[in-house]
């Protein structure tokens, strides 16, 4: 078996390392950062933290080394997905290429280069320290299942199964929204609180008059997740409240609070951004994920001024 | 000529007072005792829009103001009224009492604390200090003034006539509340957004090309204000959305007081700004979600560096 991970940041490193540890699986590493790419080669992958293990991927930044695949794991921000996918759907082909990327219309985005996507949603989490190592934060389950019916179960499962043999837990089922959509309000009702005040998870957790616009946020999800007949494999309200707990997320900075404070593109667009937009498409009202999507998107226009 | 004094000299303080120091005699109230020295021995420099270096007397100590004063501005931040107020309580006995803060409820927090005839004023001046003794004058538009308790719209034309003297624009209205709304829910608006994102208010505030683009959620927290002023019978005076566009098809780039305070760390007029609007919509029973989230935002932004 042959898999390519499109973007070795932290997520794409977790799989790419584990996966480049079975025996009969080639795994490839394509990413844009040289300096990565060529200590990826020189001295292999390294991951510390949750997880202690040293990867050899064959790393390249250019797209034209790649063979053809049985699989991709596309792992970029979400922004990336589009050129990150055109650059490298020629090795799909035959394939199947899978996302594990925060946020809503990846998929979309993937099925207009190749014909069969696999919809992912991960939890694992790290932060790049250097080229070719990374910090394994958080162990986590993967969910896949078929974008669309072009995608075989049996493949979907074939890659959970390889996953799971690395050391990184997946599961196959047949629509796999439920978790996306879990996460996506997750992530789009907590992170940009984060960004826009300041705030640790637990500390927005903790504050009243935030929690019941959190809440408010997670009701617009909900409606729309609903509206398209998507049931969500648990209440996004508790995995909040959960990570909230001193002894899990309670002083984590969203990752949108860093790509602030770091002055990088949000994900705002694909987390909010497709709450509204799938809102749109089935007449829900989302006033306050609206809201809070131009705020984000202003203070990324803020950074250009001056 | 008439004895006036200006309480807090920040850049509006500083305006009023060097202006007004032109037609009548002005004491500043300064919070620092080197503030007023170097008034005192500098004078107050205005330039920008204004050009000239003036003599006042300044004193940090409430006790040294002229007890036979006319008229007092109180012209320091609402954040720092409540105070302010207090160590008043007793002095200028025959003075008219002016606020000038933004927001709404600064009439009642002086009135808590004197028997003073209290006249309302909202300004759409700006300014920029450039140390204790310089003020540069920006924004040349104009204070407004209406009666409060205890005087006339005759009253608050002759204070608009002596700021006018000195060179500031100034209008007198019968009942102040109109404007004073139509600024309340501006500066909601307008200082909040500044505040979260950074953004001074430029062209981005009434941009409405895409969906994401700021001016639809700035056209919605002014209706959504617009929905607050008609529950409290309140008809306002300038659309506040109309303001806006204005004041960014000016091509000059404000920086709110709201977003240099969150920037320098410092405790923000939010309470008597988004504060005062989303309380008033409560008490009419009016939804504000968006404003509400803005409140709620900046609060928690405060809270992230004042905790």
């Amino acid at each position: 078996m042959r898999i390519c991970v499109v973007g070795t940041g932290a997520v794409g490193s977790l799989f790419a390392a584990n996966l480049s540890l079975l025996d009969g699986v080639e795994v490839w590493a394509y990413d844009l950062a040289q300096e990565h790419v060529d200590a990826i080669n020189r001295g292999g992958l390294r991951l510390s933290g949750a997880g202690d293990v040293v990867g050899h991927p064959r790393a390249t930044s250019d797209a034209g080394e790649l063979p053809p695949c049985d699989f991709g794991i596309v792992a970029t921000k979400a922004m990336h997905t589009s050129p990150a996918i055109a650059a490298t759907a020629h090795a799909f082909t035959e394939g199947c290429v899978a996302t594990v990327q925060n946020g809503l219309g990846n998929e979309e985005t993937l099925a207009r280069h190749v014909e069969r996507v696999i919809r992912g949603t991960t939890f694992p989490a790290g932060k790049l320290l250097e080229p070719a190592h990374v910090q394994w934060d958080v162990k986590g389950d993967t969910t896949f299942g078929p974008y669309d019916e072009r995608t075989p179960l049996a493949e979907v499962e074939r890659l959970a199964d390889a996953c799971t043999r690395a050391g990184m837990p997946a599961k196959a089922v047949d629509d796999a929204r439920g978790p996306q959509w879990r996460k996506v309000i997750f992530n789009a009702s907590t992170n940009p609180i984060g960004a826009l005040t300041g705030l640790t998870h637990g500390r927005v957790v903790e504050r009243p008059d935030l929690r019941a616009l959190v809440t408010g946020l997670v009701d617009e999800g909900k409606a729309v997740a609903s509206a398209q007949g998507i049931e969500l494999d648990a209440d996004p309200e508790e995995l909040i409240d959960h990570a909230a707990r001193k002894d899990v997320a309670y002083d984590h900075k969203a990752s949108m609070l860093q790509d602030v404070e770091a002055r990088r593109p949000t994900e705002v667009d694909y987390l909010n951004g497709g709450i509204v937009r799938f809102g749109h498409e089935r007449d829900i009202k989302t006033p306050l994920n609206a809201a809070i999507q131009a705020l984000v998107k202003g203070v990324e226009a803020s950074w250009t001024q001056s | 000529m008439t004895k006036v004094v200006v309480a807090g000299a920040g850049s509006i303080g500083s305006l009023l007072a060097a202006h007004l120091s032109r037609v009548a005699d002005v004491t500043v109230l300064t919070r620092r005792e080197e503030h007023a020295a170097a008034l005192r021995e500098q004078g107050l420099r205005v330039s920008g829009r204004s050009d000239f270096t003036t003599e006042l007397g300044a004193t940090a100590d409430a006790a040294e103001l002229p007890s036979d004063a006319e008229l007092a501005i109180l012209a320091c931040k609402g954040t720092d009224l409540e105070p302010l107020a207090a160590l008043l309580e007793g002095a200028l006995p025959g003075a008219r009492v002016m606020t000038i803060q933004n927001g709404l409820g600064a009439e009642e927090v002086v009135a808590a604390h004197g028997e003073w005839p209290l006249l309302s004023a909202v300004t759409f001046m700006s300014g920029t200090r450039h140390g204790d003794a310089h003020v540069e004058y920006v924004l040349d538009t104009a204070t407004w003034i209406g009666p409060y308790r205890g005087t006339t719209h005759e009253d608050a034309r002759r204070v608009a006539e002596l700021i006018e003297a000195g060179g500031l624009k100034a209008k007198a209205f019968p009942d102040l509340r109109p404007a004073q709304w139509s600024k309340l829910i501006f500066n909601a608006t307008v200082n909040g957004v500044a505040a979260l994102t950074g953004l001074p208010h430029d062209f981005h505030f009434a941009q409405t090309e895409q969906l994401s683009d700021l001016g639809h959620l700035v056209r919605d927290l002014v209706d959504e204000g617009r929905a607050v002023a008609v529950a409290s019978g309140v008809e306002l005076h300038d659309d506040p959305w109309e303001m806006n566009v204005l004041a960014t098809q000016r091509g000059h780039r404000h920086f709110p007081s709201m977003l240099e305070d969150v920037e320098a760390h410092r405790p923000t007029e939010v309470e008597s700004i988004n504060g005062a609007l989303v309380r008033e919509a409560e008490r009419h029973g009016v939804p504000v979600p968006l404003q509400t989230a803005v409140y709620r935002l900046v609060k928690a932004r405060e809270a992230s560096y004042s905790e």
